[in-house]
């Protein structure tokens, strides 16, 4: 699999960029990986999801879907796709080290 | 207590019922109507290929001498106490609880999709009354961009769409005015199916039928057309990234949620209300003595009655052996098989599991039906399927080489 560089560190991601071990990721981190796929800036409200990612993947073993952040991380469908412009479930996995929202079949 | 009437629910009533003596186990199954809808069938309604007397029938009926019906909506189960209360403020107490109470749609969720344009313009397939009041629509429909939208994951019967998709091509050709009516498939998914192989196929047959594919669209606001105005203006689906798909008419899978009584049930659901289970032994994660099948639960398989059939043998073996203190079995595989139907008198079949995606070759074995290639036998294969599902499926019984567990055999290569 490839290897990424953040903040100095090499970490290990799939063919999509998701971490491949959640537990090589730390937040000095996140910001580059943000940087990589065009958010340039983490706000408040970035680290509001991304943290809430990092909680929904330790207590369930997945991500939650932009469906259930809407309902649950206090943060509107609307104004998800503000912070995370392409896709906010995948796009907040990515920056928060997890692998991609399972979603559903 | 089973809670639900539908396909999980009667299946496993009945297979509980078999499995005990009359004495040994009372056995009553709650439902807040009547109407057993065999729901496969509500995607042939739309192209008067169905009628409504046709796909439903009693839920009573359907149930195996010794199994009390109770029509009643559910107010809540107290997973605490045992007991279940019903809307009449009647108490009922169980030793073992199955949530069989299925999806819910939920058109009011996404912004605009209940408002002007429902059922005139916009319609969805899912709901009987949906069904026939399109066909009406489709009757009326002499050119124009039809988009077929699933709103998001996780839906019943996720092939539905696409097949809805096939047989309108299949439709209007017949009416000699395919070359009036653009057809577009928009999706939540980043293909036309999720699984690879099978999502590659599906892709290839949109396209072959001059269908448009539209993907990673999350539906944030359905408008429909602006008869009124001067200029009469075209609906539009907007995505909450801001991109627009105009139509004339819209068929929409809504968003989908567990029964409502769920949400009122402390502990019971999750954030969608669909009921949590080990994937394995369809054990509840709320107790110990609650079990779930179907549309109802979280499993990462199908929202389809293949899977709740599959589940029936797995669930009633584990209830038995919960009451008799035994350790449960981790039976269930994710098994999961479906027809789809391609138009021109032609389907597909797909078959898979948690761990094993769709792939090529026969089922259930190698002199069985083609597997992911579109053959009349497939075909035949679907409709012979209702009166399998009112004869066979629903009564609980095994039907000889078609067991619960995914079968290897028949099939080319299997990667995991």
């Amino acid at each position: 699999m490839p290897i990424a560089t953040y903040a100095g560190h090499d970490v290990i991601v799939n063919d999509e960029g998701f971490f491949a071990d959640p537990y090589q990721w730390t937040e000095e981190m996140a910001p580059y990986i943000a940087k990589a796929i065009g958010i340039d800036e983490l706000t408040l409200r970035h680290w509001q999801i991304i943290r809430f990612m990092r909680d929904q993947y330790r207590a369930k073993g997945t991500g939650p879907t932009v469906r259930i952040l809407g309902k649950t991380s206090g943060v509107s469908i609307k104004e998800l796709y503000q912070l995370f412009p392409s896709g906010p479930a995948k796009t907040a996995a990515k920056i928060a080290g997890i692998p991609k929202p399972r979603g559903c079949i | 207590m089973v809670l639900g009437g539908g396909t999980g629910g009667t299946l496993a009533a009945n297979r509980l019922r078999r499995a005990y003596g009359d004495r040994e186990a009372e056995i009553v199954v709650v439902d807040r109507d009547d109407e057993h809808v065999y729901q496969p069938g509500l995607l042939f309604v739309p192209f008067g290929r169905a009628d409504a007397h046709g796909i439903v029938r009693s839920r009573r009926r359907q149930l195996r001498p010794g199994v009390t019906f109770r029509q009643a909506g559910i107010d809540h189960v107290d997973a605490d106490a045992d007991v279940v209360l019903l809307d009449d403020e009647s108490v009922l107490c169980y030793d073992v609880l199955v949530v069989a109470t299925g999806a819910r749609l939920l058109p009011e969720e996404t912004d605009g999709l209940t408002g002007p344009g429902w059922l005139r313009d916009v319609f969805t397939f899912y709901t009987l009354e949906g069904a026939l009041a399109l066909r009406r629509a489709l009757a009326e429909f002499d050119g124009g961009r039809l988009v077929i939208n699933v709103v998001d994951m996780p839906v019943k019967c996720p092939v539905a769409p696409l097949e809805f998709c096939f047989l309108a091509d299949d439709y209007f050709r017949r009416r000699g005015i395919r070359d009036r009516v653009d057809l577009t498939y928009v999706t939540p998914l980043d293909g036309a199916f999720t699984k690879p192989v099978a999502s590659a196929k599906l892709s290839g047959l949109l396209e072959d039928k001059g269908i448009g594919l539209v993907t990673e669209f999350n539906t944030g606001t359905v408008q429909g057309p602006d008869h009124a105005g001067i200029d009469r203006g075209a609906g539009r689906l907007v995505s909450y990234d801001e991109r627009v798909v105009p139509f004339d008419l819209a068929v929409v899978v809504p968003l989908h949620g567990g029964a409502e009584y769920v949400g009122r049930s402390p502990g019971l659901g999750d954030e969608l209300g669909f009921v949590p289970v080990n994937p394995g032994t369809l054990q509840a994660t709320v107790k110990s003595n609650v079990f779930a099948l179907g549309d109802a639960t979280d499993v990462p398989a199908s929202k389809a009655g293949s899977v709740a059939h599959f589940e029936g043998e797995v669930l009633v073996s584990n209830v038995l052996r919960f009451l008799a203190g035994q350790p449960l079995a981790d039976g269930f595989d994710g098994h999961t098989n479906c027809f789809i139907e391609t138009g021109g008198g032609k389907a597909l079949l797909i078959d898979f599991n948690y761990d094993t995606e769709p792939l090529t070759g026969h089922y259930p074995g190698r002199f069985g039906l083609p597997l992911l290639r579109q053959s009349r036998l497939n075909h035949l294969g679907k409709l012979a399927f209702q009166q399998f599902y009112w004869h066979s499926l629903l009564p609980g019984r095994n039907i000889p080489g078609i067991g619960s567990a995914m079968p290897a055999r028949g099939k080319t290569q299997t990667r995991r």
